[in-house]
């Protein structure tokens, strides 16, 4: 429970940093513990767990495939343009 | 035939266990939900027939003669909304995947009958939404609500469609939900994963989708109405959004919806099939594996609606080739079941006739799914009817055929009535015959050019378009029909016993209708599924 | 009956699992729009108050820590006990909404709310199209009025709860209504878990 305090106030320190990609890591363990021991989800049945990794893997799949349209989209250009 | 069959249904059974309207209206009993789902999505099947039949006769002439431009746009879009969301999403799960999934599980009910009574809740207010728009001058987007059309540019009521969609969309959130947790923890003692029916194995599977998928639909007509409110500006380019964004979001959800529609259907047919030939099903593992496969590649493929709208060409090559790997589990599936039929002792009653439509139907509207898959083909046919006639093959020509065929099935067993095996055959021929004559010429015609959601056309595709309202007429009647003898049967129908078709299966194993809890005794199964084998030739009465 | 609880616990992970897709297709827009208009972004996300963020991040935990003990009172009996802390988790929450109605009470007389009334000064000297920052500012009042929404009803829920536990309803046989309601307190937390570092602390350019 002093660690999730703990990590509320390692998101402060990153103040002077712009890296989302570390603001999006602590965000991740701090959901991850959440998920775990707050919801239970280390102690719950296998099925339980398979749902939400389903859950979040769908939810990547959203996300990635529609990157593939959105980062590609300058890499052909229309000859002559 | 002598046997100790009941010879009348007033014994007690979930329709006359309590009467009166709120009797109904407040029930938690699974069988009267669907019932209540049954009269409802009707009711929005001849909505959706109704506009049907306006476009047709528009199209009668190449001129826009009949109504204007605009209206006809509110035409089709209001038969797709109608058809999409209030008839066919609904359809099998909520009539017979509730009638038929606690007693094929062997439970009392499903795991949360108080949600399920919400569930029907929605659709009902959902559908007022909907069809209050519909009164006060419809929508005019296309059921597919493209930005920023639906967005900014439309005057017509998409906020009070949107929002019926809405509502709607979780009433199917709740079935899928309750389906789940019932398949999971409800089973009786001895039904294993492997002896599910698999028409339970593609409920399971459409409700995996409709948990997934249904939400990021919900929350992008949410985003449509906020926009169109407020004027946000994500959807609109003149403000800096993306129209494509849009359409992923929607497509995420859409086309993994043509799978929630598909696969319960699916489910019916390797029930009859296998009822019918008198043989286990070919391959039960296959099919049950290729129901999951296609809930999950389902969602892999949805930017095959986009190839023309402007998204890259990598997008586009990565989503052709998974596309293309969709149609596999499909397929298996047809094999599967043609390979049930080999022999098989196959008898053609009615249920049979529409299974046999389905897999010739459905494998002709798959294939030319596999056609649009490619890219270059795709260009040039797509937004034409070569389009409209694929979907109508699927989901008529497929599910819509699985669906009656499913009813005809399991009357029986949910009204205690036969219904008059001659006028079935004659409809189910009708129905067959109209059908192809309606979409078939649009196949030629949309390869010949004939663009889609137009309400006038080149003077030579008029003999096309005249062949197909003619077939729209037959088709008409092939489903006025059947609604006339079901509702005869209720009354004159000759009575059915527990299990008339001789099937094999926990829900033949009550009476006809069963009794509110389905099961005086928690069933104990130690057979496996579609055991024809030993199954005696003759129907053997059952105890009560 | 350990059947129907197993029964009705499952059915709210799978109730989450849908809350996951529908906020999702919102982070999906927001990926989407970020990566294109990060500048915008960037500028959008200066008129955050980081303090109150942070502060509303830290009331969240400690709810869903008051929630997670509460759930633990109610499954070992000790239910006065249990009634206490999910009235500490609807103080927390309500101090949360506070804070979020101070927050969106800064951004509306800022014009920073999307439509008609929306302005930015400065977004020419950043070399920024306004209507880009106008879109982060749609996401960020969709995204946090749907969680503020969600929270209302939490509220409510955890109300309920604590009504019913005072009356007696829950014992260490009996207290899957407890549970759920925590798992939905939990999922809300966990969207919020995530909101702040991509609404919040998307750069920080003028310093300190």
């Amino acid at each position: 429970m002093v660690f999730t305090g703990v990590t509320v106030f390692a998101s402060f320190i990153e103040l002077g940093d712009w890296n989302i990609v570390l603001a999006l890591t602590i965000a991740t363990i701090k959901a991850t513990l959440v998920v775990l021991f707050f919801m239970h989800l280390y102690y719950s049945s296998k099925l339980t767990k398979v749902t939400m990794i389903a859950a979040i893997f769908f939810l990547f799949l959203l996300l990635a495939l529609s990157m593939t349209d959105y980062l590609t989209r300058g890499w052909l250009t229309n000859p002559g343009h | 035939m002598a046997t100790a069959v009941q010879t009348t249904v007033e014994t007690e059974n979930y329709l006359n266990n309590g009467y009166g309207l709120k009797s109904w209206l407040l029930t938690r009993d699974h069988k009267r939900i669907a019932i209540l789902y049954l009269i409802s999505i009707t009711a929005m099947f001849f909505v959706g027939g109704f506009f049907a039949m306006l476009i047709r006769l528009e199209l009668l002439t190449p001129a826009g003669d009949l109504v204007s431009s605009d209206t006809y746009n509110k035409l089709f879009t209001m038969h797709g909304i109608s058809m999409i969301f209030f008839f066919l999403i609904p359809s099998v799960p909520a009539v017979l995947g509730n009638f038929l999934i606690p007693l094929m599980v062997g439970a009392k009910d499903l795991a949360f009958p108080r949600i399920n009574l919400l569930s029907w809740y929605l659709y009902i207010i959902g559908a007022t939404f909907a069809l209050v728009s519909m009164v006060m001058g419809g929508v005019d987007t296309g059921w597919t609500f493209y930005t920023p059309f639906s967005t900014t540019y439309s005057n017509t009521h998409v906020i009070g469609t949107a929002l019926g969609i809405f509502i709607a969309g979780f009433s199917s959130i709740f079935t899928g939900l309750n389906f789940i947790v019932t398949i999971h923890r409800m089973r009786a003692p001895g039904m294993t994963w492997t002896r599910l029916p698999l028409f339970c194995w593609s409920n399971y599977a459409a409700s995996i989708i409709m948990v997934l998928g249904t939400p990021v639909v919900a929350i992008t007509i949410l985003l449509v109405a906020l926009e169109r409110l407020f004027h946000i500006g994500v959807f609109n380019p003149a403000l800096g959004g993306d129209p494509l964004l849009f359409q992923h979001l929607f497509w995420f959800y859409s086309h993994p919806a043509v799978y929630i529609m598909i696969l319960p259907g699916m489910g019916v047919i390797s029930e009859i099939v296998t009822c019918f030939s008198r043989k286990r099903v070919f391959g039960y593992e296959f099919v049950a594996l290729a129901s999951i496969a296609i809930a999950v590649l389902g969602f892999l493929v949805w930017a095959h609606h986009m190839f023309v709208a402007g998204i890259s060409v990598y997008a586009a090559l990565v989503f052709s080739l998974l596309s293309y790997l969709v149609a596999i589990p499909s397929a298996v599936k047809i094999f599967n079941w043609t390979a049930t039929l080999y022999k098989g002792s196959i008898r053609y009653d009615t249920p049979m006739l529409y299974a046999f439509g389905f897999m010739g139907l459905f494998t002709i509207g798959g294939l030319t799914g596999v056609f649009l898959a490619s890219i270059g083909v795709d260009v040039h046919v797509t937004d034409t009817y070569f389009v409209v006639a694929h979907f109508h093959y699927v989901m008529v020509g497929g599910m819509v055929l699985a669906y009656m065929g499913g009813l005809h099935f399991w009357w029986p067993k949910m009204t205690g009535r036969m219904y008059p095996e001659g006028w079935a055959k004659l409809s189910a021929l009708l129905v067959f015959v109209g059908f192809n004559l309606t979409f078939f010429p649009q196949f030629i015609l949309g390869y010949m050019g004939m663009p889609r959601r137009y309400h006038a056309y080149p003077p030579e595709f008029q003999v096309l378009n005249v062949l197909s309202t003619a077939g729209a007429s037959v088709l008409a009647v092939g489903y006025v029909l059947p609604m006339i003898y079901f509702v005869w049967s209720l009354r004159y129908g000759k009575l059915a016993g527990p299990n008339p078709w001789n099937a094999v299966g926990l829900e033949w194993m009550t009476p006809s209708p069963p009794p509110t809890q389905n099961f005086d005794e928690t069933p104990v199964v130690t057979w496996e599924a579609y055991d024809y084998e030993h199954q005696p030739d003759e129907e053997v009465p059952v105890g009560h | 009956m350990d059947q129907q609880k197993d029964a009705s616990t499952f059915g709210m992970w799978l109730f989450l699992v849908t809350e996951i897709m529908f906020f999702g297709g919102l982070f999906c827009a927001y990926l989407v729009y970020r990566s294109t208009y990060y500048q915008a972004f960037v500028e959008g996300s200066q008129t955050m108050n980081i303090w109150l963020g942070a502060t509303n991040t830290a009331v969240l935990i400690c709810s869903s820590l008051s929630m997670a003990l509460g759930v633990r009172c109610a499954q070992i009996g000790k239910t006065k006990m249990m009634v206490v802390l999910l009235l500490i988790t609807i103080v927390f929450g309500f101090a949360f909404l506070g804070i979020k109605g101070v927050e969106y009470h800064e951004h509306w007389v800022n014009h920073q709310f999307p439509g008609p009334t929306f302005q930015f000064e400065g977004a020419e000297a950043a070399g920024v199209n306004p209507q880009n920052i106008q879109i982060y500012f749609s996401l960020y009042w969709a995204m946090t009025g749907l969680h503020a929404l969600h929270m209302v009803i939490g509220i409510g829920l955890v109300t309920w709860i604590v009504i019913a536990g005072w009356r007696g309803a829950y014992s260490p046989d009996y207290y899957s209504p407890v549970e759920n309601v925590g798992l939905y307190w939990h999922f809300v937390d966990l969207v919020w878990i995530y909101l702040f570092p991509l609404l919040y602390l998307i750069s920080k350019k003028h310093g300190g």
